[in-house]
């Protein structure tokens, strides 16, 4: 039991900071790819499209 | 409505609608002469008028020979189905007005306590539930529904998926509102802070919400657009994550089917931090992120610019689902739960200043070549506003969930205030800016009735808030300080009831700032329903949406 939640414990503090730090790098790296400038900024004028 | 020159026979879909929902009257009608409460008896009675009340309406159409599957465009144009988001805008503002009154009376029963006439049905305990959900769940929730629904046809170039389904999630989530406000008079709660419903009716709103699910997804799924507009990533987030927190802390074993009262399978601690990892989440998906897509949407619209930077919205958005969901923990500070997991809750709470203030910088600089608008375009002022207040409140979150600040913030009225900077000042402004938007769009009207009583709600509203919180701050610090207030030889220096009294001014004052509040959600009803019924029509160039009206 004891070390069944020290293991946990340890996952969450240990892993999760590499889970995460991961998933934002690629996400700042999608955001910024320079291919996806031009998809981006047409994206942000879709809100004043008019049918 | 005209005399329909033919009836046609029901479609297989409503056939099926239909006897799904007889099935539920009928078996209501049993649980209700079964019932081992009053209280439940009467909701079993509510969910089968709802149920009958559902076939006259599907049968109705039928009579009417309403179109059965609509065209999904006309002359290559969207056919949008707005009727569904027209019902659901209106609700919105009736639940907003009673919430924001019933708000009123505990607060001024707060200042002075014989308000509650020691009448049962209307004492805090009871009235508290009913206001946080009538603002939280009725006003907010339908505005979600309205806006969600709306941006996502518009932003898709598609109609909304399902014809008798869009129907079921706005009607179905109303039916849940009531059995909910009706059952808190009654006595009838689980005891839960904003998942107080009972077994039954967190069992209809699941089914309500699968459905809205659905038809969100389906509706996405056949979009014109190849790129998924970020308010519809904000408003999947909301609706997905909203239904896992929903079965987490409502996961409970009903006593007897005919019984309202039921018993959580999480015990101790592990039930304390689901209930917050619930509460926490309700403020950051339901609150935050659906009200973000709103931003996300209306603020560009109205102020006619694209929006500040699109990358800069991809980043906020999973940053701010990826931080969130671990920021619970920070409402069971010094508790039995694990040291660890409080520091972590701390820590996710810090680090969401980052996206927070990230959107918030996006939603205002969407402005920029714009800001001139702020001075002519009371709306748009509005929607500014509650950016600010955004702004303003997750900056304040976050400091109040650093352990040494929440020992003297937690329990006392101070979380109040800062509940209220962003339920009044970001939720409120937010959704009444999208509600005068929406207005006009719908009834195809060519604007408000009055901009000029949108500046009267504007700056009513913006003073009662102001007085609002500053009053609960006061009262919060000073609470926490009193509690915390030793003598030379060791004793609390105030008893509690001291600490109470010390607060009756500025309840006063909190009060005549909700009431400022409530008398600006008055005149704005007005207006709408002044907009709607004799507001100017629009030119005919921009009524070329073609109007194929759902069963109303």
């Amino acid at each position: 039991m004891g070390s069944t939640y020290a293991l946990l414990a340890s996952i969450a503090q240990q892993l999760g900071v590499v889970f995460f730090m991961t998933i934002f790098a690629a996400v700042v790296a999608y955001a910024l790819w320079p291919k996806n400038r031009e998809k981006f900024d047409a994206a942000a004028h879709m809100p004043l499209k008019e049918d | 409505m005209s005399i329909p020159a033919t009836t046609r026979s029901m479609s297989a879909n409503e056939v099926a609608w239909s006897i799904a929902a007889a099935a539920l009257a009928v078996f209501s009608v049993y649980v209700a002469s079964q019932a081992t409460d009053s209280g439940y008896a009467f909701h079993a009675y509510v969910f089968a008028i709802a149920g009958i009340a559902a076939v006259i309406a599907i049968g109705k159409r039928a009579v009417a020979n309403v179109v059965v599957d609509p065209p999904q465009e006309i002359d290559s144009k969207p056919n949008y189905n707005m009727g569904p988001v027209k019902f659901s805008t209106i609700a919105a503002m009736f639940w907003g007005v009673a919430g924001f009154l019933v708000g009123l009376i505990i607060a001024l029963q707060l200042a002075w306590p014989a308000l509650n006439f020691d009448l049962p049905w209307i004492q805090f305990g009871r009235l508290r539930p009913l206001h946080t959900s009538a603002v939280i769940f009725a006003f907010g929730g339908n505005v979600l529904l309205a806006t969600s629904f709306y941006v996502v046809q518009r932003t898709s170039q598609a109609r909304l998926a399902g014809d008798l389904s869009p129907w079921f999630v706005v009607l179905g989530y109303n039916l849940f509102i009531v059995i909910a406000g009706t059952g808190y008079l009654l006595g009838i709660t689980q005891g839960k802070e904003y998942a107080e419903p009972e077994w039954y009716a967190d069992l209809w709103l699941t089914i309500v919400w699968v459905a809205y699910l659905l038809v969100f997804l389906a509706t996405i799924w056949k979009r014109k657009e190849p790129h998924i507009y970020v308010a519809n990533w904000f408003y999947l987030a909301f609706i997905l994550t909203i239904a896992v927190l929903h079965l987490g802390n409502n996961s409970t074993i009903p006593v007897s089917i005919f019984s309202p009262k039921s018993y959580i399978v999480w015990s101790g601690v592990q039930d304390a931090m689901f209930q917050w990892w619930y509460g926490h989440n309700a403020v950051g998906f339901f609150l935050t992120a659906g009200f973000l897509a709103i931003m996300y949407y209306f603020v560009p619209k109205r102020a006619n610019r694209p929006v500040y930077s699109y990358r800069l919205s991809i980043v906020h958005f999973w940053a701010l689902i990826f931080l969130y969901i671990w920021a619970g923990p920070h409402h069971l500070h010094y508790t039995a739960l694990p040291d660890w997991a409080q520091t972590l809750g701390m820590t996710f709470s810090i680090m969401l200043w980052m996206p927070s203030w990230g959107g918030m910088i996006n939603g205002l600089m969407t402005l920029s070549g714009a800001w001139d608008k702020l001075r002519t375009d009371p709306v748009l002022r509005m929607l500014v506003v509650s950016v600010a207040f955004y702004g303003m409140s997750t900056f304040e979150g976050p400091m109040m969930s650093i352990k040494a600040v929440n020992s003297l913030s937690h329990y006392t009225d101070w979380t109040v205030g800062h509940v209220h900077s962003g339920a009044l000042g970001w939720v409120g402004f937010v959704s009444f800016g999208a509600i005068y938007c929406l207005v006009p769009w719908l009834w195809n009207k060519k604007g408000l009735w009055s901009d000029k009583l949108v500046n009267w709600h504007f700056w009513i509203a913006t003073l009662g808030i102001v007085l609002y919180i500053s009053a609960m701050w006061v009262a919060g610090i000073m609470q926490g300080l009193m509690w915390r207030a030793y003598t030379a030889l060791g004793f609390l220096e105030y008893s509690f009831i001291e600490t109470v009294e010390a607060m009756h001014p500025f309840y006063a004052i909190r009060a005549l700032g909700g009431g400022m509040f409530v008398v600006g959600s008055l005149i704005m009803a007005y207006n709408i329903y002044m907009t709607i019924r004799s507001g100017e029509a629009a030119e005919p160039a921009a009524t070329a949406q073609p109007a194929m009206a759902p069963a109303e």
